[in-house]
C-alpha cells in the first residue's frame, strides 16, 4: 500500500524521535516538498490565492515540529502527516476568510506567482518580531543566519543548554501566536 | 522567512521525544490520582471492609466499572489527539464500559424488590458524592490536559470530554473507596451524573486549552 519512499519517513521518524539528528533534518527535508504540493493543491480547489502556499507550509511543519509525539510509531508517518497539513490549511484559510483575503486575492494570483521555493513567508516572519528579545534573537541566528547552536551561543555569551532552550520556547511560542490570532 | 531557514531552526531543535505520549498520559492521570487518593482516603475514612478485601460482588462492581472507563476513556482521549487515527475501536471499548453498567444496573433491579429500587438509587450520600468526585477529579484533569496538549486534536472539545471523562472515572474510582453506597443504581445515577459533570468541563476546556 504505502511506496517505499513513505516507508522511509517512518524509519527517518522513528529515527528522529530516538534522537538521530541527521536522520530529523533529512526528514524535515523530504517532507517539505511534499506538504508544499498539497498545500498548493488544496488552495486551488478553493480558490484561495497560490501566494500563501510558504505561509501554510511553514505553520504545517511548526506543528508537526511541536506535535511529533502525537505519531504512533506502529503507523504510517504519511496519514498523520497529511492530516495535520489538512488540519492547518483549513485553519488558515478560515482564518483568512474571516480577514475578508481570500475575496481580493485571485487577482493578484494570477500577476505574481512567485517560484514558492524561493518566497519568504511573512506570517512567520510577522509573529517572530513579536517574540521576547533573547528568544528572537536565537531563532533569527539558527534559522536565517544559519549558525550552529555552539556559534550562537559563542556570539549572544549564553551557554549552549540556554540556546536550546530559548530555541525551543521560541518555536513553541511562534506557533502559539497561529492558535491565537483572530479567535 | 524562508522555508528552508524555518527547517533548520527545527532541525536544530532535534527530534528526539524522551516519553511516549501514551505512557506519559497513564502516568500523569494515574500519578494525580494516586495523590488525591492519599490526600483524601485518611481524611474521610477509608472503608474498612474494603482495605480487607471483603468485598461483595457490589463492591468489586463499583470500584471495576469507574477503572475500565478511566482506561477506555484515557485510551479513547490519546487516539483523539493522533491525527490519522480513528477513534472507532476505543470507542467500542467505552460502549463496553457502558454496557456493562446498565447490565449491573438491570440486574440489580431484578434481584431487589421493587420497595427497595428507590431507597438505593438514592442511597445515603447522593449530594457528597456530587459534590466530591468533581473536587476529587479536578486535578487528574488538569495533568491529562497538559499531557494531550503535546497532541494534535482534530477536534479539541472531544479530546478535552474524553480527558474529562477519563479524569472523572479516575476521581469516582477514588470515592467510591469511601463512599456508603454499593448499589449499581446509585453507581449508575449519581456517579454518572457527576462523571457526566467533568467531561462536559473537560469539552470545555479542551476547546479552550488543546487547540493548536
Amino acid at each position: 500500500m504505502a511506496d517505499p519512499a513513505e516507508r522511509e519517513w517512518d524509519e527517518l521518524m522513528r529515527a528522529s524521535l530516538a534522537g538521530d539528528e541527521a536522520a530529523y533534518r533529512r526528514l524535515l527535508a523530504r517532507l517539505t516538498p511534499s506538504i508544499r504540493a498539497s498545500v498548493r493543491r488544496g488552495l486551488s480547489r478553493a480558490g484561495a490565492p497560490a501566494a500563501e502556499v510558504e505561509d501554510i507550509v511553514q505553520e504545517t511543519l511548526l506543528a508537526i515540529h511541536l506535535r511529533r509525539a502525537s505519531w504512533d510509531p506502529g503507523l504510517p508517518l504519511a496519514p498523520w502527516v497529511a492530516a495535520i497539513t489538512r488540519y492547518k490549511l483549513v485553519d488558515s484559510l478560515r482564518r483568512r476568510g474571516r480577514r475578508g483575503e481570500v475575496s481580493i486575492e485571485p487577482l493578484v494570483e494570477t500577476l505574481s506567482a512567485p517560484a514558492e521555493e524561493r518566497a519568504a513567508a511573512h506570517d512567520v516572519a510577522r509573529a517572530l518580531a513579536t517574540l521576547p528579545r533573547g528568544q528572537r534573537s536565537v531563532v533569527e541566528a539558527l534559522a536565517v543566519t544559519g549558525e550552529t547552536i555552539t556559534e550562537a551561543a559563542r556570539r549572544l555569551s549564553m551557554s549552549e543548554g540556554a540556546v536550546r532552550v530559548a530555541l525551543h520556547r521560541g518555536l513553541a511560542a511562534l506557533a502559539a501566536r497561529f492558535s491565537k490570532e483572530e479567535r | 522567512m524562508r522555508t528552508d531557514d524555518l527547517v533548520r531552526a527545527l532541525a536544530a531543535d532535534g527530534g528526539r521525544v524522551r516519553v511516549p505520549l501514551g505512557r506519559r498520559l497513564a502516568g500523569a492521570v494515574a500519578g494525580t490520582t494516586l495523590l488525591v487518593a492519599v490526600v483524601y482516603l485518611p481524611l474521610h475514612g477509608l472503608r474498612t471492609d474494603i482495605v480487607t478485601l471483603d468485598w461483595s460482588l457490589r463492591i468489586a462492581f463499583k470500584l471495576a466499572v469507574p477503572l475500565a472507563a478511566a482506561i477506555a476513556a484515557g485510551a479513547l482521549a490519546l487516539d483523539l489527539v493522533r491525527p490519522g487515527v480513528p477513534p472507532r475501536r476505543r470507542l467500542a471499548w467505552l460502549a463496553v464500559v457502558a454496557a456493562v453498567l446498565a447490565v449491573g444496573a438491570v440486574a440489580e433491579l431484578a434481584v431487589l424488590p421493587t420497595s427497595e429500587w428507590w431507597p438505593r438509587m438514592v442511597g445515603r450520600n447522593a449530594l457528597r458524592c456530587l459534590a466530591t468526585v468533581p473536587f476529587l477529579s479536578a486535578l487528574p484533569l488538569a495533568a491529562a490536559l497538559a499531557v494531550l496538549s503535546r497532541g494534535a486534536p482534530l477536534s479539541p472539545a472531544a479530546a478535552g470530554a474524553s480527558a474529562g471523562l477519563a479524569a472523572g472515572a479516575a476521581g469516582a474510582l477514588v470515592y467510591a473507596l469511601v463512599c456508603p453506597d454499593d448499589s449499581p443504581l446509585f453507581l449508575a445515577l449519581w456517579y454518572g451524573i457527576a462523571v457526566a459533570a467533568i467531561t462536559g468541563l473537560g469539552a470545555l476546556a479542551g476547546r479552550r486549552f488543546l487547540r493548536w
